[in-house]
C-alpha cells in the first residue's frame, strides 16, 4: 500500500518552474530516500506534502488523502522535522516539544523523556541559547515521542555531531521496525545508504532517477582494480571502460554495467592474479548525474 | 602590571568610534536637536509671562509631578519652562543611548564571541571594557557642551551662560551614570539581553522613586539617580552638585565594573541564569495560548502604556478651562459648540487621539502572525494538527479583545484621574461609552489587517499607513480645514463624538458589519494561499 503518491507535481512560483511534473511513491513501512542538489526542489516538494504550499498541477496524496485539503486530518498521522528549525526565543526547549506533541494529538510522557536522555538536550534553556544542531534536537525529539505512522525529515541531521546522528539513525530504524514509513531528504549520502529502502533523485525539479539502490547501481558503473601475469592489452578499445589507470602491474577502471561481461571475459585472458571490485557508491552516483548534467550543458552550449 | 593590562586600550577607542561613526553622531544629533527645538517652541507659543503663569498652573498638580518632576512655578520662564519640562525626559534618552552604546561593545561582543578574537591579540584584559567607558565619557561630555553651547545661542532672554551649560551638563552627567551602571550590569549578567535588561529595569526604578518622592517624600527622590536631575534647579538657582554627584557615583562604578571585570572569567557572569521550565503549562499547548504567550509582555506593556496614558491626559482636565482660554490655536481646534463647556468639547478630540492609539496594539497581535511566517514558525503548527482557520482565528481573536481591554483601559484611567482633579465630574459611562463607540471603527481596522494578511501578505505595512492617514485627517482635520469627506476615508470619521453629538447607531452597525466582512474575506485567502515559511 502507498502512504505518499505524488504524481505529475508541478509548482511554478511566478515564472519560475520549481518542480515539474515529478512522480514519487512511498510505500508502507519503507524508508525513502530523497537526495539531490541545493535549490533541486526538495523541501518545495515536502512542503507541497505538508498543504503549506498549494501545488499548481498535478497530485499529491497522503494517506490516500488530499494534501492540500485533508491537511489537518493527515497531519494527525504525520510527524515532521524541518532542516531548519526556528525556535521561539523566550520559550524552553522542554516547552516547544510539550507544544508539539499536543499540536499533533498524541502525548507520550515516558517517550518524551526517553528520548531527551538519548539525544542528550537540555530541556530547561531558552531557545535562544540553542545551536543548531540543538535545536533540530527538540524537532526530532517532538517528532520521534509521537506515535505517527508517516516520517517527513527534511535534513534532520545536518547539525547533529557524529554520535547524535547514530542516535538518528536508531530512532529511524526503530520506526521501520514498527512498520512505519518515512520519507527521508538528506545531503548525507552515507546516512542515506544505511538507511534507506528505495531512493528518488531530483534535479532542477524533475525526478531524474528512482528505484532501490541495487537499482541504481545498475545503472551505473562498478570499480575495478585487476592485476595480470601479462600486461593487458587492448583494453581501451572494448566499449564501456572509463577512467582508465595504471599503477605499476595494476590497472584501475570503472565499467558500465551491461559491459561488464565482456570486460571480465576479456581480462581473464591474460591470467588474473587479483581483481577488486567494488559496488559504485551513492555518491559516485550522484556525482555521475551531476557530470551527466555538465556534459550536458556544455554540449549545449557549443 | 597595569600597563599589561590595558595594553592597546586606545587601538580599541579608535575602533569603537570607527565602528560607531554613524550611530554616535546621530544619538547627539538627534538629542541636541530636540533639546535646542522645544526653547524655541516654547518662546513662540507662549510668549507672555501671563501665559507661562498658566501653563504652570496647568502643571502645577501631581500628576504632572510626578511625571516631570518639580519647578519653580512663581518664576516660570521659557528657561524654567523648558528645563521642567524637558531635562527630566531628555535624561531618560540620554540615560537610554549609554545603556544600549555601553552593552553593545561589553556583553554583546563577549557574547558573539568577538570579545575572544580581540583577547586572543595582544591585547589587555581590561582593555576593552576601559575603551568603552572612555569613548562612552568622551561621548557624553561633547554632548553636554553641544547641549548647553546650544542653548545659550539660540538667545532666549531667560536662558543664561551658567543655566545652558548646567542643562547640558546633567544630561552629559547622567549619561556617564549610566554608562557606568550598564558596565557593572555588563559583568554582572551572562547576556546582553539580560545587561540591557537591568540597565533598564534600574532606570525605570529610579524614574519611579523619583515620581514618588516628588510627590510624597523628598527623601525617596534623593536616593534615585534621576531625582538629582530634576534637583538642579536649571536656570533659577543653577545647583551643580547634583552633577558632581551624578559624576563622582559613575566614577565609583567604573572602578567597580574593572574589578567585577578583572575577577571573572570571560563570558561568564555573576548572576546565575535559572533553569527555565521543563514542560509546558496547559494554556501553552494550544495555538491560542501559544500566540497568547509569545505576545504577553507586549500587551502587557501597552496595557499599562495605555492606562498611564488616560492618567495623563486625565489630570489635566481640571485645568483645561484656565489653560484654553487665550490659546488661538486650541480654540479653533475645538469649534465653539454652544452649551458645552470647553473641557466637554475637548473630550471627543481627546476619545478620538486615545481610541486611534488603542488601534495600534490589536494591530500589532495580528499582524504578529505574519511576523511568525516570516520567521519560518508557522510550519510548526501547519505541519501538525492544526487548520489555518485556527491559526489566523487564534491571531484574530486575541487582537478583537486586547482591542476591547486597551480602549477599556484608557477610559478608566482617564476617568480615575478626571474625578480626582475635577469639580464637576463627568459620570464614568460618558467617557466610557464615548470610547466604547470607536470598537467598531478599530474592528475595521483589525479585519483590514486580517483581509492584507489572508490575500494580500506583500502589503500588510498599508494598514500603518491607514491608520496614521485616520489620525492625520481627523485630528489636524478642524485646524487644517479639511474638507469633510477626506475624514469619512477613515472608518474613525464616521462615529458620533460623544458626548457633545447625539448617539447614532446607524454606522455603528454598519462598520461592525464591514469589519466582519473583511475578517470573512481574510480567513478565506489564508485557507487559499501558499505559506512563505
Amino acid at each position: 500500500m502507498s502512504v505518499i503518491e505524488v504524481n505529475n507535481l508541478t509548482k511554478t512560483f511566478g515564472s519560475f518552474t520549481a518542480l515539474n511534473g515529478i512522480n514519487i511513491e512511498v510505500n508502507q513501512g519503507e524508508v525513502f530516500g530523497f537526495i539531490g542538489p541545493n535549490g533541486a526542489g526538495k523541501t518545495t516538494t515536502i512542503r507541497i506534502l505538508l498543504g503549506i504550499l498549494k501545488a499548481t498541477s498535478g497530485t499529491a496524496r497522503i494517506f490516500g488523502k488530499d494534501a492540500w485539503h485533508d491537511a489537518v486530518e493527515i497531519h494527525k498521522r504525520i510527524a515532521y522535522v524541518p532542516g531548519d528549525v526556528n525556535l521561539w526565543p523566550n520559550l524552553t526547549g522542554g516547552e516547544v516539544i510539550d507544544l508539539f506533541v499536543k499540536l499533533r494529538g498524541s502525548n507520550d510522557k515516558h517517550r518524551r523523556e526517553e528520548l531527551i536522555e538519548r539525544f542528550d538536550l537540555d530541556p530547561t534553556k531558552k531557545c535562544r541559547t540553542y545551536s543548531k544542531g540543538n535545536r533540530q534536537k527538540v524537532a526530532l525529539v517532538a517528532a520521534f515521542s509521537s506515535d505517527a505512522d508517516l516520517y517527513i525529515l527534511d535534513e534532520p541531521t545536518s547539525g547533529l555531531d557524529p554520535l547524535m546522528e547514530q542516535v538518528f539513525q536508531q530512532c529511524v530504524l526503530e520506526a521501520k521496525q514498527a512498520g512505519k514509513s518515512v520519507l527521508l531528504s538528506s545531503h548525507i549520502l552515507s546516512e542515506v545508504e544505511k538507511l534507506c529502502d528505495r531512493i528518488g533523485i531530483i534535479r532542477q525539479g524533475e525526478i531524474i532517477e528512482s528505484g532501490t539502490l541495487s537499482e541504481l547501481r545498475h545503472l551505473t558503473r562498478t570499480n575495478f582494480v585487476v592485476e595480470t601475469k601479462e600486461p593487458i592489452t587492448a583494453l581501451h578499445e572494448l566499449t564501456g571502460i572509463h577512467d582508465l589507470e595504471e599503477q605499476g602491474q595494476m590497472l584501475s577502471f570503472q565499467v558500465d554495467a551491461e559491459a561488464i561481461d565482456a570486460v571480465i571475459k576479456h581480462i581473464s585472458q591474460f591470467g588474473i592474479v587479483k581483481l577488486e571490485s567494488t559496488p559504485p557508491t551513492l555518491e559516485d552516483l550522484f556525482m555521475r548525474y551531476y557530470e551527466q548534467r555538465d556534459e550536458h550543458k556544455a554540449g549545449g552550449a557549443s | 602590571m597595569l600597563r599589561s593590562i590595558l595594553n592597546q586600550t586606545w587601538s580599541l577607542v579608535s575602533f569603537i568610534i570607527r565602528r560607531d561613526r554613524l550611530r554616535i553622531p546621530l544619538w547627539l544629533i538627534g538629542i541636541t536637536v530636540i533639546t535646542l527645538m522645544i526653547p524655541i517652541a516654547f518662546d513662540d507659543m507662549y510668549a507672555s509671562q501671563q501665559e507661562r503663569d498658566t501653563m504652570a498652573e496647568t502643571m502645577k498638580n501631581p500628576a504632572m509631578i510626578a511625571m516631570v518632576g518639580p519647578a519653580d512655578f512663581d518664576n516660570y520662564t521659557t528657561g524654567v519652562m523648558t528645563a521642567h519640562n524637558m531635562v527630566l525626559f531628555t535624561a531618560v534618552v540620554v540615560g537610554l543611548m549609554s545603556i544600549l552604546l555601553v552593552t553593545r561593545h561589553t556583553r554583546s561582543d563577549e557574547e558573539e564571541g568577538r570579545i575572544e578574537m580581540i583577547r586572543s591579540l595582544p591585547v589587555g584584559r581590561l582593555a576593552n571594557i576601559n575603551a568603552t567607558l572612555i569613548v562612552l565619557a568622551v561621548v557624553n561630555i561633547l554632548l553636554a557642551l553641544l547641549n548647553g553651547f546650544g542653548l545659550y545661542a539660540l538667545g532666549i532672554e531667560s536662558m543664561n551662560l551658567e543655566g545652558s551649560l548646567l542643562y547640558g551638563a546633567t544630561l552629559g552627567a547622567t549619561g556617564i551614570l549610566f554608562a557606568g551602571v550598564t558596565a557593572v550590569f555588563a559583568q554582572l549578567s551572562e547576556s546582553a539581553r539580560g545587561t540591557i535588561s537591568y540597565s533598564i529595569a534600574f532606570l525605570l526604578i529610579a524614574y519611579i522613586l523619583r515620581a514618588v518622592g516628588d510627590v510624597s517624600n523628598e527623601t525617596l527622590s534623593l536616593i534615585s539617580p534621576l531625582g538629582w536631575v530634576t534637583q538642579t534647579e536649571i536656570y533659577a538657582n543653577n545647583l551643580w552638585w547634583p552633577v558632581i554627584l551624578l559624576v563622582g557615583v559613575a566614577i565609583i562604578l567604573f572602578f567597580l565594573a574593572n574589578y567585577l571585570n578583572a575577577i571573572r572569567d570571560l563570558e561568564a557572569g555573576f548572576i546565575q541564569v535559572k533553569p527555565g521550565k521543563k514542560h509546558a503549562s496547559n494554556l501553552l499547548q494550544t495555538p491560542l495560548g501559544h500566540a497568547l504567550r509569545l505576545q504577553r509582555t507586549t500587551i502587557i506593556s501597552w496595557a499599562i502604556g495605555m492606562f498611564v496614558l488616560g492618567i495623563s491626559y486625565g489630570s489635566v482636565m481640571g485645568d483645561l478651562e484656565s489653560f484654553f482660554e487665550g490659546n488661538e490655536m486650541l480654540e479653533q481646534l475645538l469649534m465653539a459648540e454652544e452649551g458645552y463647556s470647553l473641557t466637554e468639547q475637548f473630550l471627543p478630540m481627546l476619545l478620538l487621539v486615545m481610541a486611534i492609539l488603542a488601534t495600534v496594539p490589536p494591530i500589532m497581535s495580528v499582524n504578529r502572525l505574519l511576523g511568525e511566517e516570516k520567521k519560518n514558525r508557522i510550519e510548526h503548527f501547519l505541519a501538525r494538527a492544526v487548520s489555518r482557520t485556527q491559526l489566523i482565528g487564534s491571531y484574530l481573536l486575541i487582537g478583537v479583545i486586547n482591542g476591547f481591554v486597551m480602549l477599556s483601559l484608557t477610559a478608566i484611567g482617564l476617568w480615575l484621574a478626571a474625578a480626582s482633579v475635577m469639580d464637576d465630574v463627568f459620570a464614568f459611562g460618558t467617557i466610557y461609552g464615548g470610547i466604547m463607540a470607536y470598537y467598531p471603527a478599530l474592528l475595521v481596522m483589525i479585519g483590514v489587517a486580517i483581509c492584507l494578511i489572508g490575500c494580500l501578505p506583500r502589503f500588510t505595512s498599508f494598514v500603518w499607513v491607514y491608520v496614521v492617514y485616520s489620525f492625520l485627517v481627523l485630528y489636524l482635520g478642524g485646524l487644517l480645514d479639511i474638507p469633510e469627506w477626506i475624514g469619512k476615508i477613515s472608518p474613525f470619521g464616521y462615529i458620533p463624538k460623544l458626548p457633545i453629538e447625539s448617539m447614532t447607531w446607524t454606522p455603528i452597525i454598519v462598520l461592525t458589519i464591514i469589519a466582519f466582512g473583511l475578517m470573512m474575506i481574510g480567513f478565506v485567502g489564508y485557507n487559499k494561499r501558499d505559506i512563505e515559511g
